[in-house]
């Protein structure tokens, strides 16, 4: 080999094999041109005229138009919930009701092409991950749930539990159908009855569950699904008529909804933001730790509530981890979610592509480095090129508040104890990841972190069986694995 | 973008930067080759297999498809190392490694055919002056359980009958107890009894079992002089797979970043289809990049894989499958 008259290995992102698209066919998924809401096993339309549009956020093209529930709707579907909690479903035994979340399970795999098509098309998230992820979570998270549904006097909250009644649930855009499932499958295996409300920007996959519900037989009323804004949320939240409320979204919405339900008896479980650290120690495996750190940040375009959004690197490492990251994330292929070989889809909507944009300028005016991927982003829909800040310190805003997009703020440490303050330092608690090869030091750090969820050696990883929630202004709660029965069980 | 954004590379530079005036580490004693491997970066076995079967579900369509058969046919090793080996099935390999296609010439010939050194004046004589090179397995393959004298006798037996590229393999006895020194002399031993001829070291990963270990292993054959390492012998019960095959990828490319010394990377065993093939160009594509996809740093050891690679290029362009036996056996 004559080394001298190599050429450089510099031709393109990703060498020569350029692949051609492969687009998923959507021809699979069926939009009604509009959607009424489910109330008591039905679809209905709502009592006031007003409706809005649901986005495909990467080309901004119409796909449905969704109901605004109004007061009045909210009311039907509390009533309708109510009505099949004393009638039905508190009377169905658990093998019953685990009966329909096994079929439910069933469906959802049966459908997994149609949902992940649906959900692409509606959040902007690569169909990579609505197929590989989202839709077969979200069947794993019924299969788990079904399989408690008669064993809830073995789950430790005494010999026979009872649910709590009527779960009023608000569920965010970022993973539409997944939160529903985490949503819904506990409630109905515990035997609550559920009104499950959709984001505004995503309701499509919400409504094609409630068309699975339908066919699984699942008696009326039992859930069912509003949507809308806001407004429609509030109205939920206020209704005397439910019993518990169950939210996944912002802080600053979390805190209005506890304040709201703070003089009433109802119940709540709040799963908040977060600014995750992922803390990379200078014996980490650093091949995958780098893939990790892509995965922490870049999955779902870092729409992700425990994104690992703030990297701390052991400063004896850190330019060889920036050199490599920065690398890495110039290979990632941004574009057309529905392309099966897209990494980084679009941004779900303007409201939030301006709020990435607002907090990433900050980044810049308080003097952080940045580093933008240079790759072609389409001209029409919402998109948002991978970004990487270096020399942040921990006065920055992009180091403080959850910008909740493809962005990375990089901090450095010296020490374990200096990365754990580090980590420690923000309102948030959600969740947390260290990397390194020894063992010792990872459950130290490990024991000291702020966090519901510490992920070692990898990151957004989920599993049904695995209980995932916040502290401080990530919220409180458990969703998932045994844990997650008791936000909705009279205990 | 409400700002413009600042870019530390563009889609022209992207890529591992090599600096050629850079050269190979010498080691001077075992103690340092040892420290030079702790020091390496440890495996994590569930990322690694979590990133290879991330990268297996790329889809690879239409023109890519059709480029990416052609540079994998282009990289074969066709292979026969069987004791019921002749001198006729060498030829008749011969002829299939240069023209794969007898009806189709635009079907690119293979790299290499490897045989056992006492086949090598054969395939020598078979390919005359065709640019595919005649690659001999050597240091009493596939054990490698011989004294170093017989193993310099075989290689040096092998280059004088003509052969481009000798395949050793390493002592994986001496490795796993950590005579490392004694496999690094090996290893450049052979080296210079090759005399110019091509190196490619066998590490048999699955004998060595360990990621780690084989990422150790890669290094210490590149620091010893490999121009090629290559996963297996494809006569035990784990050959190549795209994990083995992922880590020493990302060992040429940190190698090369190093010294500026590009080695290639042999997979070998068990590879028989185009889908297969297809993975393990992903895996170099987004690995090491472009200066890795060529014959000259990458090969597939196999031998029913080019049959499959010709069914699919076929079906490529007539839309519909051929029976097998439209492809000759050898």
């Amino acid at each position: 080999m004559t080394e001298m008259d190599e050429p450089e290995l510099t031709n393109s992102r990703l060498g020569s094999l350029e692949y051609d698209p492969a687009p998923e066919s959507t021809a699979i998924a069926h939009f009604r041109p509009s959607y009424g809401i489910f109330i008591d096993g039905r679809f209905t339309d709502p009592s006031s005229h007003e409706q809005f549009v649901s986005l495909n956020p990467a080309n901004e093209e119409v796909l449905a138009t969704v109901a605004q529930s109004s007061r009045e709707d909210v009311d039907r579907a509390v009533a309708s919930a109510r009505h099949a909690y004393d009638t039905v479903w508190s009377r169905t035994s658990g093998p019953e009701r685990a009966k329909y979340l096994f079929r439910i399970a069933r469906l959802i795999q049966e459908r997994a092409r149609e949902l992940a098509v649906v959900e692409t098309l509606d959040n902007g998230k690569p169909i990579r991950e609505s197929r590989d992820v989202d839709v077969p979570l979200s069947a794993a998270h019924f299969f788990y749930y079904a399989g408690w549904a008669d064993k809830l006097g073995y789950a430790g909250f005494g010999p026979d539990p009872r649910p709590i009644g009527v779960a009023g649930q608000i569920i965010p855009w970022n993973f539409p159908l997944l939160m529903a499932a985490w949503k819904l499958a506990p409630a109905l295996a515990a035997g609550n009855t559920c009104v499950l409300k959709p984001a505004e920007t995503t309701s499509l996959s919400a409504l094609l569950l409630a068309e699975i519900l339908q066919q699984a037989d699942l008696p009326p009323g039992v859930v069912n699904i509003i949507t809308g804004d806001g407004a429609s949320g509030a109205a939920l939240v206020d209704h005397p008529g439910v019993d518990k409320i169950a939210f996944t979204g912002s802080t600053e919405v979390g805190r209005l909804i506890q304040q709201r339900v703070a003089p009433s008896q109802k119940r709540l479980t709040l799963e908040l933001g977060g600014k995750g650290a992922n803390i990379v120690f200078d014996d980490a495996p650093i091949d995958e730790m780098i893939e990790g750190i892509i995965d922490g940040i870049f999955f779902n375009q870092g729409h992700v509530c425990c994104a690992g959004s703030r990297l701390l690197v052991q400063e004896s490492i850190a330019d060889e981890v920036l050199r490599r990251l920065v690398r890495r994330m110039e290979q990632l292929r941004v574009g057309d979610p529905m392309d099966k070989n897209t990494d980084v889809g679009a941004i779900n909507s303007a409201a939030q592509l301006a709020r990435i944009r607002e907090l990433s300028s900050f980044g810049e005016s308080e003097g952080a480095t940045r580093y933008t991927s240079s790759c072609m982003l389409p001209d029409k829909g919402y998109w948002f090129a991978p970004t990487v800040f270096a020399n942040v310190s921990q006065s920055h805003r992009i180091a403080r508040e959850e910008i909740f997009g493809p962005v990375l703020s990089v901090l450095t440490f010296r020490t374990p104890e200096e990365a754990v303050v580090k980590a420690n330092n923000t309102n948030y608690g959600l969740a947390c990841g260290v990397w390194s090869e020894k063992g010792s030091r990872t459950l130290w750090v490990a024991q000291r972190l702020r966090a519901g969820v510490i992920w070692a050696n990898t990151y957004n990883k989920f599993d049904p069986s695995s209980p995932f929630g916040g502290v401080r202004e990530s919220g409180f709660g458990r969703e998932g694995g045994r844990h997650g029965l008791e936000a909705y069980l009279d205990v | 973008m409400s700002t413009a954004p600042l870019r530390l590379v563009t889609g022209d530079d992207y890529g591992v930067k090599i600096d050629h005036a850079s050269s190979v580490p010498l080691m001077n004693s075992e103690a340092q080759l040892k420290s030079t491997l702790a020091a390496l970066a440890g495996v994590d076995a569930v990322g690694l297999e979590g990133r290879c079967a991330k990268l297996a579900t790329r889809s690879i369509k239409k023109t890519t498809k059709l480029a990416a058969i052609d540079l994998a046919i282009s990289m074969v090793d066709l292979t026969t190392l069987e004791g019921a080996d002749t001198r006729g099935r060498v030829r008749s390999l011969c002829a299939k490694a240069m023209r794969p296609d007898p009806r189709d010439l635009t079907v690119p010939s293979v790299a290499a055919v490897c045989v056992y050194p006492d086949l090598v004046a054969e395939a020598r004589s078979a390919l005359g002056t065709s640019k595919v090179s005649v690659a001999s397995v050597a240091t009493a393959f596939p054990s490698g359980r011989a004294s170093l004298k017989v193993k310099l006798l075989d290689v040096a037996e092998a280059v004088d009958a003509g052969a481009d590229e000798i395949d050793m393999v390493i002592d994986r006895g001496a490795f796993l107890s950590g005579r490392l020194g004694e496999v690094f002399e090996e290893i450049a031993a052979v080296k210079e009894a090759c005399r110019g001829a091509h190196l490619k070291v066998i590490l048999e990963t699955g004998e060595l079992v360990t990621y780690d270990n084989v990422r150790r292993a890669s290094w210490l054959a590149m620091l010893a002089g490999a121009d090629f390492v290559k996963t297996s012998t494809g006569k035990v019960g784990v050959n190549a797979t795209t994990p083995t095959a992922l880590v020493m990828l990302e060992g040429v490319r940190d190698f090369a970043e190093l010294t500026g010394k590009l080695v290639g990377v042999k997979v070998a065993g068990g590879i028989r289809t185009t889908k297969d093939a297809l993975r393990y160009l992903v895996l170099v594509n987004e690995t090491v990049g472009s200066s890795w996809l060529s014959p000259d740093r990458f090969r597939f050891g196999a031998s029913s894989l080019l049959n499959d690679l010709l069914m699919q290029r076929l079906k490529r362009q007539r839309g519909a499958y051929v029976r097998a036996d439209e492809f000759s056996g050898d």
